[in-house]
């Protein structure tokens, strides 16, 4: 389609915002983060996915009417769906059939299939599925594979970890000492802590992990010995691993959306996790990323009920 | 008391000794989670909050309707009936399994 490449070119460059620190929370200390839901895809999942996508076409792996096949718990599932839209590509997603019906309905505008998968069976069900379908039908499908696509880290490393870099040194005049980001496909704590280590080999990397259950979109547990593993995630990066409840990610959500933000909830965990680390005074100039708009968590209730005497304090 | 199968969802399972479903016996939803946390320690307290409500983004539903729809845990089961317990984080409060 003509108007791929403006769609492709709009992916990135997202601004990176400063954000205030509740009361006398990390005297000295400054949060910064970069507003990921402003991509055209409403996530930080239309980087990777871009360079996938146009990488796979390139070495023409798409010819012939393959479809373009991958797991996905929504934001990257819409990613593929719009870029492929885009493109001319057809797309099969693997969903668990508990996403909500925001991601469910934009990846149907934009004419994926969808297959969905029991929500009883949790993400790494969808995940094998996609690889089974893989297997099962090779001429159909091209399995994109986020999690163990390399391109995945790589748009990352030199999109989003080079962009804070730049836009750190302009707006701070300094280098981050420390990133916080979760595990979902591993490609954004890889790729971004990679970059930003390259720049300051002392950088803190934490690593957010979520309670198994309920979970937070888009997080991996990585604690049950079953759980996958993404191949792509570079684990000898993480300095810390701090646990997250959804409920405390999701208080932080709303807390920002209070400040002006409407970000989800992995956003939310983000940031309670990067305030917890700027509190216990571990450094001095931390970044993280808003993954999402918060506008597709409508459904699931987490605008509902906010406690608003809750505070960003730790 | 009716009999009824409560679905686990995978990452409780560890609590079921990796079983998928359990079977109790109860009058409400209520109940039927009392019976598998008596049968299964710990298989409830990431689904009930120290109030022993349902947490926020916990769904539970019993055949294809939400206990939310039903009145809450006290809602009455059927002979038979089949409770799913669901994350709301993938999710949408509003689906059925």
């Amino acid at each position: 389609m003509k108007g791929a490449g403006s769609l492709l070119a709009s992916i990135g460059r997202t601004p990176l915002l400063e954000l205030a620190l509740p009361g006398d929370v990390g005297r000295g200390a400054r949060l910064f983060a970069k507003l990921e839901g402003l991509n055209p895809g409403g996530s930080i999942k239309d980087r990777p996915v871009a360079r996938m996508l146009t990488r796979a076409l390139a070495a023409g792996r798409l010819r012939g009417g393959r479809r373009v096949l991958d797991s996905s718990s929504g934001n990257a599932g819409i990613a593929y769906a719009m870029l492929g839209a885009a493109l001319g590509v057809p797309v099969t997603l693997v969903v668990p059939a508990n996403a909500s019906r925001e991601r469910l309905d934009r990846i149907a505008a934009h004419g994926a299939e969808l297959v969905l998968t029991d929500p009883l069976e949790g993400y790494d069900f969808a995940l094998r599925e996609a690889q089974r379908l893989a297997r099962a039908e090779p001429r159909r499908y091209w399995h994109c594979d986020q999690y163990g696509n390399e391109d995945n880290w790589r748009a990352h490393f030199e999109g989003t970890g080079g962009e804070i870099l730049a836009q750190l040194a302009e707006r701070a005049g300094c280098l981050p000492d420390a990133f916080v980001a979760g595990v979902g496909t591993g490609g954004t704590l890889t790729g971004v802590a990679r970059r930003l280590r390259a720049a300051n080999p002392a950088l803190r990397v934490v690593a957010v992990i979520p309670e198994p259950f309920p979970g937070i979109e888009g997080l991996k547990p990585l604690g049950a010995p079953e759980d996958v593993v993404p191949a792509i995630l570079d684990q000898g990066l993480i300095d810390e691993r701090v646990p997250m409840t959804l409920e405390r990610a999701a208080e932080a959500a709303r807390l920002l959306a209070r400040a002006g933000l409407f970000v989800g909830p992995s956003s939310g965990a983000y940031v309670r996790a990067a305030l917890d680390l700027a509190a216990r005074g571990g450094a001095r100039t931390i970044v993280t990323v808003l993954n999402d708009t918060g506008e597709r968590y409508v459904s699931t209730g987490l605008w509902s009920g906010a406690d608003l005497r809750a505070t960003l304090a730790p | 008391m009716s009999r009824a199968l409560v679905r686990i969802p995978a990452p409780l399972r560890g609590f079921t000794g990796g079983a998928g479903e359990v079977q109790v016996e109860a009058r409400t939803a209520r109940e039927a989670l009392e019976e598998l946390e008596r049968l299964h320690q710990g298989a409830t307290t990431r689904v009930l909050d120290e109030r022993g409500e349902l947490r926020a983004f916990v769904n539970l539903f019993v055949d294809q309707q939400s206990v939310k729809v039903l009145g809450g845990l006290d809602a009455e089961l059927r002979e038979g009936a089949v409770l799913s317990i669901i994350p709301a984080v993938a999710g949408g409060a509003a689906e059925g399994p």
